[in-house]
């Protein structure tokens, strides 16, 4: 855990006992630019899907935006037309005309059936063609760069992250080469949950028993934070992480590092993490066997044993 | 075996202040009403008149009074959320998660099951015979059960705050959380029961008002001269029939998971979450349409009557009605784009979803062109109206957006959603439902609201929704997730703390509304309405007298087109000449019945017995509840007759007051 991490600095976890004045100064200069360049700033305060940083969260956004648009082109003249007729055709207005028995028109008729049924068909669409694009399964173009494979088992109440191809693994951090294809497979290693990187985009399920798929990217380097989407119990607030993407050499020298230390995730070490903490410090594994995910995802390995099952108390979470 | 179960001294909160206080607050409060009704002697009065009432009017007013007390626990769930949400950054609050999350759990399963829908159907109740010209509705006995088993149901949710806990696991307990496993508490147990029992409530209300509708009509009333009401009422009714035993089934199987060892849901032995999920969302969806249509309906008599016109596009709107009846099936896997099904399932929900859009969109033109070339009465129930379209588009426009699988998959289960189904619920279903409150109040009790109280209050709610749920909008796009019991982002502080302003503004709403019901009641000599029709209302409630006696109508109105009250006024106005004295005849009325109430006592015992395995009260109460329905089987009495000249006496008051009017107009 000494690699570099150059976006790490920001304002608010920049404490100030440890954090120089000029580098503070810096960070927040940094999130200033950020901000500026996100045209959303004082809405979204980017940190959200609206400031994405990989081609399926932009991908993502700009779906969103452009069906916002597509509506607001209906929406807006309607709410107008609602306060505008409601306002002109007051029972004090002497100048409106009352018309007491007007209740048809088929022309009037064709066009309100018409409009919503045209704009969604382009927004329906738009739907069919961007569900396809963008289909949490389907691999990113990778060019020179071969997908980085990530499999990942949510347990109660924290991540875990295990890299087949490095034959490493991590809690609560997920380390990657800025620029190149991820591929995840996901499963659960309890209840059911979902993986959520706001500024990487899509969103997934996590279950037991069954594996997603997802292909993500992060574009630049940076840490965006990484959340459980879907609530899985009492330490579900405190189930997030951070998702580094690092240059390719800092990656390798990560995995090199954390090759080098930490613990063994063998089937007993996993029963062990597997029990409910809440909290967790993020720590590596310097091995995990081949076929681990394998086995949590087929129950080859048991689903976590609950609040029954004798979790340590909530904090107390260490690398075993 | 223990003779109580899993209950013991250890149920009680004792440690926990918060629902100690609150428990024992509303303890005194139940306690301190019953005392006063004893005390009073009101006891016999409530226990004939209300209590054992088969009629729709009682009924539909108790159901309605339910709703509001319910909405009050709801709402300060909300209000505890909301300032939870408002303190935890970087700290755990005043609540820690296993309450934090009992608060969410209840907040969603009250609103949804012990506020929308005994509101909607408490309206349906009191307004479906007197629209559509009948005396009482198909089954009056099973309407009071219904009744009763819904508030069997709420009465154990609320004993779940003092003894044991409530469920931990959202409104819709998905599994494998919900299993034993990960969930031994009594908490979803509570849930369960309480869900089944007053499910069943439901299902016999849906299969009465459908009887109702289809069989029982006044002379001359076919399916296109019934108000909109009564059609969006069907539709409803329909879905509550489709979709009610699927919510039941999969019930049943979390069920016999948690108390048999089953393997339906559990990760173990083949269990698969992914069906509960498909299986909940069955009934999920079209649940979202039982309550947003009989809104849709409120608000085109809303609308109509207050502007004076026939509703724009009648057959348009009927159409529109049971299109997004079937289509409401369709769409059920939107609520979870996220599981990976694929693109082609998912995009094939995602246009389905849309498509629902279409008549959905229909029915807001049709209410915009009812407006125009009107001559707009701004009375407290249209404000409402208007207040649901410029809220419901906004909601509408983002529900859209939702069904794009991609914008979904950014969006989902983040606070965004849980502005968008606000934003349907409060600003449709809700704003539909103090509109109704509003309009048939003073047919109800013969006596209005306070109009500045009840305006006041619109402001408030509309102004606070915007407040509250805006800034929830903005965090979902923040990347902020629903049900976070703390969270350590400080930029989505600030939207938390305006989004608790908002809920006090919504608070400053309630209280009003509490204000106007008070100074209503005190004041009821003034706003005393004794035409009976004090709206210029269209339809065939507003023909007979406020309240309405207990046979509605002493003789069947003849319906010769729609809008049936409009055209009689008219008519006779044309004609110069009221009617001439029908002949009266004896009526017979449902005589009242203690089935509902004591079924549903022994249905309160066999659940909370269930919740905590007292297995010999559990059959005891089953055993109960089949008694109190063999008893009534064998009844000897149906009916009270009820004199033609009685009849005369009461009809003749009602005639009077309709014709005072007529004749000053005329001379």
């Amino acid at each position: 855990m000494t690699t570099l991490n150059p976006e790490r600095a920001r304002p608010a976890e920049s404490n100030g006992g440890s954090a120089g004045g000029s580098r503070r100064y810096v960070a927040l200069l940094a999130v200033a630019t950020r901000a500026a360049a996100c045209p959303l700033a004082l809405l979204g305060g980017c940190r959200g899907v609206l400031d994405p940083q990989g081609p399926v969260g932009a991908g993502e956004k700009l779906i969103l935006l452009d069906a916002v648009a597509i509506m607001l082109v209906i929406v807006v003249p309607v709410i107008v037309a609602t306060l505008a007729f409601a306002w002109w055709f007051r029972a004090s207005n002497a100048r409106a005309r009352y018309l007491p028995d007007w209740s048809f028109s088929g022309r009037i008729e064709l066009i309100i059936w018409s409009i919503p049924a045209l704009v969604i068909m382009f927004l329906g669409g738009l739907a069919w063609v961007s569900s396809h694009d963008l289909d949490p399964a389907k691999p990113l173009p990778a060019g020179a760069a071969r997908p980085l494979q990530v499999e990942v088992v949510s347990l109660d109440w924290k991540w875990l992250f295990i890299y087949p191809d490095l034959g490493i693994a991590s809690v609560n951090q997920l380390v990657v080469p800025a620029g190149a294809p991820l591929h995840l497979r996901l499963t659960s290693g309890s209840v059911m949950t979902a993986f959520f990187v706001p500024q990487l985009g899509s969103m997934i399920y996590t279950m037991n028993g069954m594996v997603t798929q997802l292909n993500l990217q992060a574009d630049h380097p940076g840490s965006y934070p990484g959340l459980a989407s879907q609530f899985s119990g009492d330490g579900f607030a405190g189930m997030h992480f951070e998702t580094r993407a690092v240059a390719p050499a800092a990656f390798a020298a990560w995995a090199a590092d954390a090759k080098s230390s930490g613990p063994v995730l063998d089937a007993s070490a996993y029963v062990a993490l597997s029990r409910q903490s809440q909290d967790v410090a993020p720590f590596t594994y310097r091995a995990a066997p081949q076929g681990l995910f394998e086995q949590i995802a087929m129950r080859e390995l048991p689903p976590g044993p609950g609040p029954l099952g004798g979790g340590s108390s909530p904090k107390s979470e260490k690398a075993p | 075996m223990k003779l109580l179960g899993r209950l013991g001294w250890d149920a009680l909160p004792l440690d926990q202040p918060i629902p100690m206080i609150a428990s024992a607050t509303v303890a005194a409060a139940i306690l301190a009403v019953l005392a006063w009704v004893v005390i009073r002697g009101r006891f016999p009065y409530l226990w004939r008149e209300w209590l054992t009432s088969v009629d729709h009017k009682r009924i539909g007013v108790m159901y309605t009074l339910l709703a509001m007390v319910m909405l009050l626990r709801g709402f300060s769930d909300a209000l505890m959320m909301r300032s939870q949400q408002a303190i935890a950054l970087h700290s755990q609050g005043y609540m820690p998660p296993e309450h934090y999350d009992q608060v969410f759990s209840a907040h969603g399963t009250i609103m949804i099951f012990f506020v929308a829908m005994p509101f909607l159907i408490g309206l349906m109740n009191f307004v479906l015979p007197l629209q559509l010209g009948v005396r009482d509705v198909a089954f009056p006995t099973l309407n009071s059960v219904s009744f009763w088993l819904t508030a069997t149901g709420a009465l154990l949710v609320n004993l779940s705050l003092g003894i044991g806990e409530f469920a931990r696991t959202g409104w819709l307990p998905y599994p494998p959380l919900s299993e034993l496993k990960y969930s031994p508490g009594v908490g979803v147990d509570y849930y369960l029961w309480s869900l089944q029992i007053s499910g069943i409530g439901t299902l016999l209300t849906g299969i009465n008002f459908t009887t109702t509708i289809l069989k029982l009509r006044a002379p001359g009333m076919t399916y296109l001269r019934m108000p909109m009401f009564c059609w969006t009422s069907l539709a409803s009714s329909l879905l509550i029939i489709a979709a009610f035993p699927i919510l039941t089934a999969t019930l049943a199987m979390l069920i016999l998971d948690r108390y048999l060892g089953f393997h339906f849901f559990t990760n173990e032995a083949g269990g698969n979450v992914m069906m509960f999920v498909n299986l909940i969302w069955a009934w999920g969806h079209p649940e979202v349409y039982i309550l947003i249509l009989p809104a849709f309906g409120i608000f085109s008599e809303v609308v109509s009557t207050f502007s004076g016109k026939p509703l724009f596009g009648y057959r348009s709107m009927v159409i529109a009605t049971m299109a997004i009846c079937v289509l409401s099936f369709m769409v059920w896997l939107h609520h979870f784009f996220t599981m990976g099904a694929g693109a082609d399932v998912n995009a094939v929900f995602g246009v389905m979803s849309m498509i629902i859009a279409v008549p959905t969109g229909v029915k807001v033109f049709n209410w915009l062109f009812t407006m125009y070339g009107g001559r707009i009465r701004f009375e407290t129930p249209i404000l409402w109206a208007i207040g649901f379209m410029v809220t419901f588009v906004i909601g509408g426009m983002t529900g859209v957006l939702l069904a794009a699988p991609p914008a979904d998959f950014v969006l989902h289960n983040s606070l965004f959603l849980v502005a968008h189904f606000h934003n349907v619920i409060i600003g449709g279903v809700l704003f539909g439902a103090f509109a109704g409150y509003e309009y048939w109040f003073p047919k109800a009790f013969g006596f209005r609201l306070h109009r500045g109280l009840g305006k006041a209050a619109f402001w408030c709610w509309f102004v606070g929704f915007y407040l509250a749920f805006t800034p929830l909008y903005v965090l979902g796009l923040e990347g902020m997730t629903r049900r976070m019991q703390h969270y350590d982002v400080p930029a989505w502080r600030p939207w938390l703390l305006v989004a608790a302003v908002g809920a006090a503004v919504i608070l400053a709403g309630i209280v009003c509304q509490i204000a106007e019901l008070a100074v209503s009641i005190a004041r009821r000599e003034t706003l005393r309405d004794v035409t009976g029709d004090p709206w210029d209302g269209r339809t065939l409630e507003w023909s007979t007298a406020s309240p309405p006696p207990a046979f509605n109508f002493a003789i069947l109105p003849k319906v010769r087109g729609r809008d049936a009250y409009w055209a009689a006024k008219h008519g006779a106005q044309e004609q110069q000449a009221p009617s001439s004295e029908p002949a009266y005849e004896a009526l017979e009325t449902p005589r009242n019945s203690a089935t509902g109430f004591v079924c549903a006592f022994f249905a309160t015992l066999m659940g909370f017995a269930l919740i905590w395995h007292i297995w010999w009260l559990a059959l005891a109460g089953l055993a109960g509840a089949w008694a109190t329905f063999v008893v009534f089987a064998w009844r000897d009495r149906v009916e009270n007759l009820i004199s033609a000249a009685d009849v005369a006496t009461i009809d003749r008051e009602n005639r009077r007051a309709r014709l005072e009017p007529l004749a000053a107009r005329t001379s």
